[in-house]
């Protein structure tokens, strides 16, 4: 593996370029085709707002991969991901419009760690409501 | 709805080989919109060191929701899907999942706790290769939701 960033040149506090995703219900219905996870919640409305929520909801795990890719865009190399954890706080709702949902991704180096490894926390948010919690990359750099 | 504590420590038995294949990395990198080269072209990959195309870091959700149904569906255990929202998720890589593995999942209930009047349960899915590889050991925290509780679920 060969992240593109070097350890030395890396800081506590430094911020990672942040980025935006919008996610449709066309992006959902994609990922739960690829994923293999057809929960109802994130497709049928009806279904959604039977069990208490506002409407369809994005796959956390969608969130999350969103999330990483501030951390591996960073690293260039994905595999400098050696550990990734994530608490799922509040969910993403993704109206049926052509405009979805948005999720902020922001980043930062929150450690220098032995070995050329960093931690990076992770924060993203949705509509204003945090929808990853404790969110904690490991990442080996060069 | 009390789990049994006896399930601590339960492991189940192994998923049958995942063959990890190119084309559906790409569907996979597609669907979360991830453009990185490495997850389609081998020679992006080669580039970068790995012998294949690789997988997004959280790929490995597709074997181990596999492995955990047996855990979700098992009778005895008795847990309730329609109230379980997914509460936490962790990857411990020792390398990244990448074309050509071929990946078996053996999943572990690893506690069972109650709080706030939800029953919350940790499993922990080891994903090695056929040969017994280690490849990423992935923790999935699932919450079940008790009545007291009116949060949104995922």
């Amino acid at each position: 593996m060969s992240a593109q960033v070097r350890y030395a040149d890396v800081v506590a506090g430094m911020l990672l370029p942040s980025a935006t995703f919008r996610v449709t219900r066309e992006d959902l219905v994609r990922y739960a085709g690829a994923s293999g996870d057809f929960n109802v919640i994130h497709w049928n409305q009806r279904r959604a707002r039977e069990v208490g929520l506002p409407d369809v909801i994005a796959h956390g795990m969608l969130t999350m991969a969103l999330a990483a890719r501030v951390v591996t865009d960073w690293a260039g190399d994905p595999a400098a991901l050696v550990e990734y954890s994530v608490r799922f706080t509040r969910p993403v709702v993704v109206p049926d419009d052509d405009h979805g949902a948005l999720v902020e991704v922001r980043a930062e180096v929150t450690q220098l760690l032995a070995a050329r490894r960093i931690q990076v926390t992770v924060t993203a948010t949705s509509a204003g409501e945090k929808a990853l919690g404790q969110a904690r990359a490991l990442v080996l750099l060069g | 709805m009390v789990l049994d504590q006896r399930f601590v420590g339960r492991t189940y038995p192994p998923s049958a080989p995942y063959e990890v294949g190119r084309e559906k990395i790409r569907e996979f990198a597609d669907a979360i919109g991830d453009p990185h080269p490495a997850y389609r072209d081998p020679q992006a990959a080669r580039d970068l060191g790995h012998p294949d195309v690789l997988a997004p870091p959280t790929f490995p959700i597709v074997l181990t929701m596999r492995a955990g149904q047996q855990v979700v569906e098992d009778p005895e255990l008795g847990l309730d899907y329609s109230r379980v929202v997914h509460g936490e998720q962790r990857f411990v890589y020792d390398r990244p999942v990448r074309a050509g593995d071929r990946l078996v999942a053996v999943i572990t209930v690893e506690s069972i706790r109650a709080a706030a009047g939800n029953e919350i349960i940790t499993t922990r899915t080891a994903v090695s290769t056929v040969d017994d590889q280690p490849v990423v050991t992935v923790w999935s925290t699932l919450v079940a939701r008790g009545t007291a509780a009116s949060d949104g679920g995922r």
